[in-house]
């Protein structure tokens, strides 16, 4: 099938547990990878710590597994040195937006080309279910008992404004969907992200009253609403509801074409 | 050449040119922040392309611009950005460094431990300053000098060394890029605010030749799978970098031959001697020493700026005493410590802290001969005539 | 176009349930020991919704080929 020949045989079954999201989003970048004709020597994977980080030890690509938070500048330092190679983050909700807050931050600032795939499962899976910065207020996980009483971060809104060229979030509901903005993604200059709604059935499925996989995949069928329909609803019908498309797509410069450019007016004057 | 004077700082910068440096990633912090800039100068070759653009604009365009373009100067977020960035980048191909002082030396501890577990060959300068914590930031001290090889968590190896001089520091930059690039583990260069902003004369010609080394590239046999960490030469790996596209696979966690996580004792314990005896056998080798009047029956071990004050006593013929200066701190060789105090009768260690290379002098040496320390904290250094007063004390 | 086979690589299979509860056309059931079995292959309509939502690699659908000419 479609991806699977960059999948590392001598290394599956992965450790995810039974209707884990994140094969499923491991699935669909190797699917388009393929689409994309990508060569092994193409590319390099770049991850942090955590179940999502794990993704690209799985394949047969020159890949990175870094500390916990840190797989960004990582790929910020592994881009600029290699700059004729397409470099991909694969990372977790936890592992970019806690202790990776920041980086991914400046990474979205200096607008560097790289392609950030974030597994949103809203709970830290490795460690055995406590809250992240992406959990649903009111959500239990192990740190949370009574639930959690912070609001996560809408990273569509936090990296837009870091000056992000392409944003967009997306369920594992939606393979198609998903696979055309990852492609857009990996072909698009500058900082991308791309967001992918994914089920933790074990941690956070059995402590927010969703007993199987396939019940989380509901929750996204329900209430993952794409944006041509969301801006439609009235403000009572959003709540519980997430927004999901494609939130940036622009071409401004990025970090290698800022520094081209620049050699280049020293030249001319 | 003659009559030149160079700052510490900029002997470093020139030194991490000379070795072939290709990427820097540091953030500011004094008394360090003089490197970083200095190399954001000499990295885009400003000085050149400025000079030449006037005649050779096709020789700026065709030659000098696509060497600027491979070469990195990046003034990261934080340090831990900058310590885990330069890691990223020595795996990919580049040679790397860093350069900050104790405040962002703390935090680049887990990317430092990173770099020994991966076998990542980096340079990080740590320029010492008053601590503990933001302390005293324009002031020397030689406070982190058991963080040096103790700041990361576990068990690893670790080589330090110790410039005295601006001249030094110069080769010694140098030197720390070719011990990384030999072993695959980070080589701390350690100094002080002192040397780091004093300027002196230095007889350096930029370019006279000298020997780089450069890390091994495996050698790929048909039907024979590649295994990063399963190829050593003298039990350092001999890994491909990332973008050769031989599915080169890297982790912090213990890790299988191919570099897959594997986290068992059967590939652990293993894993963890070799990365700590790849150094540790060529201890012996790795710990240099600059002996001055070694006979004497009294002799002071000391490193750094701290070797200046011995040395400036010895210059005026200060009688029946010796030095032992440290060029390397770590890996610390007992032996040579034991064979070079054979015959002194008092050892005297002095350092601009509370005693860090006395405890490892004091466990080479044993009780066999007094072990004095001479210490010197809160920003200032031992003046010749406080030196000469702790000696003196000592000395019936 | 019909399904010509669907192999289910058990090896890889970790008897999640996504794809017996995807499908929909109910072509897959679960027995006792929660194993995926594929009761109505002909039910199939080649959609692939289990073969991408599977997040082992486990399911592949066989298109049947058309007759040459």
């Amino acid at each position: 099938m479609k991806g699977e020949k960059y999948l590392n045989p001598s290394r599956i079954p992965s450790i995810w547990c039974p209707g884990c999201g994140n094969g499923i989003i491991l699935h669909a970048v190797l699917a388009t990878l393929e689409d994309l004709n990508i060569k092994q020597e193409d590319l390099i994977l770049v991850s942090g710590i955590g179940c999502s980080s794990r993704s690209p030890t799985y394949t047969i690509f020159d890949n990175i597994h870094t500390l916990h938070g840190r797989a960004i500048p990582i790929a910020t330092a592994i881009k600029l040195v290699q700059p004729g190679k397409k470099v991909i983050v694969m990372t977790g909700d936890g592992d970019s937006m806690a202790i990776g807050g920041n980086h991914i931050i400046h990474a979205a600032r200096r607008n560097i080309d790289i392609s950030v795939i974030i597994f949103n499962n809203s709970i830290y899976g490795m460690t055995g279910g406590q809250f992240s910065p992406m959990t649903p207020s009111g959500k239990k996980a192990t740190t949370a008992h009574l639930g959690n009483i912070e609001e996560p971060f809408d990273t569509m809104k936090l990296l837009k404004g870091a000056g992000a060229n392409y944003l967009a979030r997306i369920g594992t509901y939606y393979y198609s969907q998903m696979m055309k903005y990852m492609k857009t993604a990996f072909t698009h200059n500058g900082f991308s992200a791309v967001e992918v709604i994914a089920q933790c059935p074990v941690y956070y499925g059995r402590m927010n009253q969703y007993p199987t996989p396939y019940d989380l995949l509901m929750w996204q069928k329900d209430n993952l609403v794409f944006k041509t329909q969301f801006e439609k609803m009235a403000e009572h019908e959003i709540i519980g509801k997430m927004e999901i498309g494609e939130f940036v797509n622009e071409n401004r410069p990025s970090f290698l074409e800022k520094r081209q450019a620049q050699l280049e007016r020293m030249i001319q004057k | 050449m003659p009559n030149d004077i160079w700052q510490g700082a900029e002997a470093c910068a020139k030194g991490a040119m000379k070795a072939g440096l290709t990427y820097f990633a540091g953030y500011p912090i004094t008394p360090s922040t003089e490197i970083a800039e200095m190399l954001s100068i000499y990295l885009t070759e400003k000085g050149k392309i400025y000079k030449q653009m006037e005649q050779e604009k096709d020789h700026v365009r065709n030659v000098i611009m696509p060497k600027v373009l491979q070469r990195v100067f990046m003034q990261m977020e934080d340090e831990i950005a900058s310590i885990v960035s330069i890691v990223g980048a020595s795996m990919a191909g580049a040679k790397a460094m860093t350069a900050t002082s104790g405040p962002g030396f703390s935090l680049m501890q887990e990317g430092i431990g990173y770099a020994c577990m991966v076998e990542a060959p980096i340079v990080i300068c740590n320029v010492m300053r008053g601590g503990p914590s933001t302390g005293d930031p324009t002031k020397g001290s030689q406070g982190d000098v058991m963080q040096t090889k103790w700041g990361t968590h576990g068990d690893h190896g670790m080589i330090v060394i110790c410039p005295d001089s601006v001249e030094e520091m110069y080769y010694m930059t140098i030197k720390a890029f070719n011990l990384a690039e030999r072993f695959r583990n980070p080589v701390i260069l350690l100094t002080d605010e002192t040397i780091t902003h004093m300027r002196e004369k230095v007889e350096i010609d930029p370019n006279a030749e000298i020997e780089i080394i450069d890390r091994l590239q495996p050698t790929i046999l048909p039907n024979i799978p590649y295994l990063p960490y399963g190829t050593f030469k003298d039990e350092v790996a001999i890994i491909g970098s990332l973008g050769s596209g031989l599915g080169t696979s890297i982790t912090g966690m213990i890790h299988r031959e191919d570099g897959f996580q594997s986290p068992n004792f059967k590939i652990g314990s293993p894993l963890i001697r070799r990365l700590v005896n790849k150094i540790e056998k060529h201890s012996s080798d790795l710990f240099e020493v600059e002996v001055i009047n070694g006979e004497a029956e009294n002799l002071v071990i000391t490193y750094g700026i701290t070797s200046r004050t011995v040395k400036s006593i010895l210059d005026s013929n200060y009688k029946n005493v010796g030095l032992i200066r440290l060029k390397t701190l770590f890996p610390f060789h007992d032996e040579t410590i034991q064979k070079l105090t054979k015959n002194a009768k008092h050892v005297f260690v002095a350092e601009l802290n509370l005693g860090q290379i006395y405890l490892e002098a004091q466990r080479a040496i044993g009780h066999r001969i007094p072990v004095t320390l001479i210490s010197k904290v809160g920003g200032q250094l031992i003046t010749p005539d406080e030196m000469i007063k702790h000696l003196e004390g000592s000395i019936s | 176009m019909k399904a010509k086979n669907i192999s289910i690589n058990r090896k890889r299979c970790k008897k999640c349930g996504l794809c017996v509860n995807i499908c929909p056309k109910k072509v897959y059931s679960q027995n006792e020991a929660d194993e995926v079995v594929i009761e109505h292959l002909d039910k199939c309509i080649i959609c692939l919704m289990c073969q991408n939502v599977c997040p082992d690699f486990a399911i592949e659908i066989e298109k049947e080929v058309e007759n040459a000419k």
